[in-house]
């Protein structure tokens, strides 16, 4: 049991490190930064607040997680937000009960997944350009459902998933935290994981040893497209409305950044569903701490594409070969040794 | 008929029916009016548009053509507004800038050995970035060489007109023609877009060719943001989001195989008016929707990839046969 926290724990290490780097860092700045305080039975507090406003993201880089360890990558997720939010809308004002609309509403992203998938598996399309099909056309189909407004609706349990609390917890933050969680232990208590990391690194190797490549992947882009269904209702329920141009838009890149952050190699192969959700919230308390420490809100992005740069630099196949002898000796050694081989 | 001209033949084919469906229903449009305007209104997006389709031939892609728009227009506002410099040289220096970034990308997309779909959203973001930090207003440009620009056109017969930017984007597309099949550089482009393996042991410089791909989709980008400025006559660091989208489209909709590799440079200009065309009809219209832009695009976008995977599919078989 040991054994496995300890490898756990090793994989996560560098987000864990950087994560707290970062806090520390605001928290410099910003005294009251690590202050939480319970009000009506609910945590409040910049560090929940991190949580809360990361929900969208973390959820995007769940599902991204495994379809990049495919060697896919899912653009849509950003427009399937938009039209999740947009049909979620729709059907609670147009009067059905709160069980049904979500209901409908994640079979929507399910089947923008499924049509996904069907082009990626089926149809062998490159992941980029098959899922770009769906990122173009879907902020019309969003606004086809409102029909160019911003639809706003008032019903208390819709509202409540975006706004509500339970346990002392915000509610996107229960939701995120349940759903990892069970994702999680989907891909890890069974072989379903190691098969997904299998069609990564061969797709046609893994075909070849009897993987059933097709259903696999198309359940990949599935699991993406009902994250971006539950991200999209968590978006619309906080502001109480579906927005069909803003609605997720550009997430799909904060998502991949999540799962870049995370460590998972946009290459495919092994993923950590942990890493990728602690790399979405890095990115949230990067924002909110640049907000906060009172840096003008302009050098956001420059800081963000440092950080990708930095952390792409020490991911490159190349870095790592040219500055091998700086790692651990017996690393090193192994590495010289699988040459030699 | 060779089967490398058929998603280009498809792509005419396809624009020539539309058009005249279009001009069936509203025969104004094919008055030289809307064709002078169907010119200047894309113009800085089929300028960056011939950036993108070498990056696409070379089997790469670029994210940050938008940003370094937006980028372009706020450093040419800023400096018209705070310095005396000439416009001219403002030109100068900022497509040396763009050009100049675009190589940084390259490199760092050879030399890193990391997927160029990361290392441009990287660009991306800091191209952004830099415009944030410049100005967050939208800032008029003022200057008098602007109108100036702005009075030269080439009246045609029916009071339609080719602007100074409409016109430089068809000289853009001509040298991309002329460079994608004219020049070595062009062909080693192809190459690499059949197989960077298969290219090196050809004896094609790889890593040179990388960098001068990104870059010259750099200065493109940066002509592409000269050219939004004199259309907008503004720098705005909000402006240009998703070209870089619209861009890959309209060489996708052109017949060029996004694997890299096959396509034609006129075929993106023809995937520009494609996308140019619906616009107009939905002006003309006036009932339909914004919103059917996106959709018909997104359906148009899908119908070529189908049609590229039939193609490939076929001229497997044939081979097989063979």
């Amino acid at each position: 049991m040991t054994s496995i926290f300890r490898t756990y724990l090793a994989r996560l290490l560098p987000q864990l490190i950087a994560l707290s780097a970062i806090i520390i860092a605001i928290s410099m700045t910003f005294p009251g930064f690590l202050n939480l305080e319970i009000q009506n039975g609910r945590l409040y507090g910049s560090l929940i607040d991190i949580l809360n406003r990361g929900a969208p993201v973390v959820l995007l880089a769940i599902g991204m997680t495994v379809v990049i360890a495919t060697k896919g990558i899912d653009l849509s997720v950003g427009a399937v937000m938009a039209i999740c939010g947009a049909v979620a809308a729709s059907f609670i004002t147009s009067g059905h009960s709160l069980f049904e609309t979500i209901l409908i509403t994640l079979a929507v992203g399910i089947l923008c997944g499924v049509w996904n998938g069907i082009l990626v598996a089926v149809l062998d399309i490159q992941p980029i350009i098959a899922t770009l099909v769906l990122m173009v056309a879907g902020r019309g189909i969003a606004q086809l459902v409102t029909e160019g407004a911003i639809l706003t609706f008032n019903d208390p349990g819709l509202i409540f998933i975006g706004s509500g609390s339970f346990a002392g917890l915000p509610m996107p933050v229960v939701v995120w935290l349940v759903f990892g969680v069970l994702v999680a232990l989907l891909v890890r208590q069974s072989a379903l994981g190691m098969l997904i990391e299998a069609i990564g690194v061969n797709r046609q190797a893994s075909t070849l040893s009897g993987v059933l490549t097709p259903v696999l992947l198309i359940a990949a882009y599935m699991l993406s497209g009902l994250c971006a269904a539950i991200g999209g209702i968590i978006a619309a329920a906080d502001i109480r409305g579906a927005d069909a141009n803003n609605a997720g838009l550009w997430l799909e890149l904060d998502a991949i950044l999540a799962v870049v952050v995370g460590g998972t190699s946009l290459l495919g192969g092994r993923f950590s569903i942990a890493a990728s959700v602690l790399g979405a919230i890095i990115i949230q308390a990067i924002n909110t701490g640049i907000l906060l420490s009172g840096f003008p809100p302009e050098f956001n992005l420059i800081i963000k594409a440092a950080i990708i740069v930095f952390i792409l630099v020490l991911q490159s196949p190349r870095f790592r070969t040219s500055f091998a002898f700086l790692a651990f000796p017996r690393r090193a050694a192994k590495t010289t040794e699988q040459e030699a081989k | 008929m060779k089967q490398k001209y058929l998603p280009l033949t498809a792509t005419i084919l396809i624009f020539v029916l539309s058009y005249a469906l279009c001009a069936a229903q509203y025969p104004n449009i094919l008055s030289t009016r809307v064709i002078g305007n169907l010119l200047t209104d894309n113009a800085f997006l089929g300028i960056a548009a011939v950036g993108m389709t070498f990056v696409i031939l070379s089997g790469g892609i670029d994210l940050s053509v938008g940003s370094v728009i937006a980028f372009t227009g706020v450093f040419l506002a800023v400096v018209l507004e705070h310095t005396s410099m000439h416009p001219i040289m403002a030109f100068a220096l900022v497509l040396g800038i763009t050009t100049l970034f675009g190589a940084l990308m390259g490199m760092i997309i050879h030399y890193l050995e990391m997927p160029a779909f990361i290392v441009t959203l990287a660009g991306m973001f800091l191209a952004r970035g830099m415009a944030f930090v410049l100005s967050i207003d939208s800032i008029p440009i003022k200057h008098p060489f602007y109108a100036t620009l702005k009075g030269f056109y080439y009246k045609l017969p029916g009071g339609g007109r080719i602007t100074l930017i409409g016109g430089l984007m068809l000289l853009v597309f001509a040298a991309g023609i002329l460079i994608a099949h004219r020049t070595r550089f062009g062909t080693n482009v192809y190459a690499l877009g059949g197989g960077t393996a298969t290219a090196k042991l050809m004896g094609v410089p790889v890593a040179s060719t990388t960098v001068k791909i990104y870059a010259l989709s750099g200065l493109l980008a940066g002509l592409s943001g000269i050219v939004f400025s004199l259309y907008t006559s503004a720098g705005y660091s909000l402006a240009a989001v998703g070209v870089e989208l619209d861009a890959i489209t309209a060489v996708v909709i052109g017949g060029t195989l996004l694997t890299g590799g096959s396509g034609f440079v006129a075929g993106t200009l023809v995937g520009i008016f494609i996308q140019g065309l619906i616009q107009t009809y939905i002006t003309f219209d006036g009932s339909l929707s914004s919103w059917w832009t996106k959709i018909l695009i997104g359906a148009l976008l899908f119908a070529f990839i189908l049609l590229q995977k039939g193609i490939i599919h076929l001229s497997r078989d044939a081979r097989q046969r063979a």
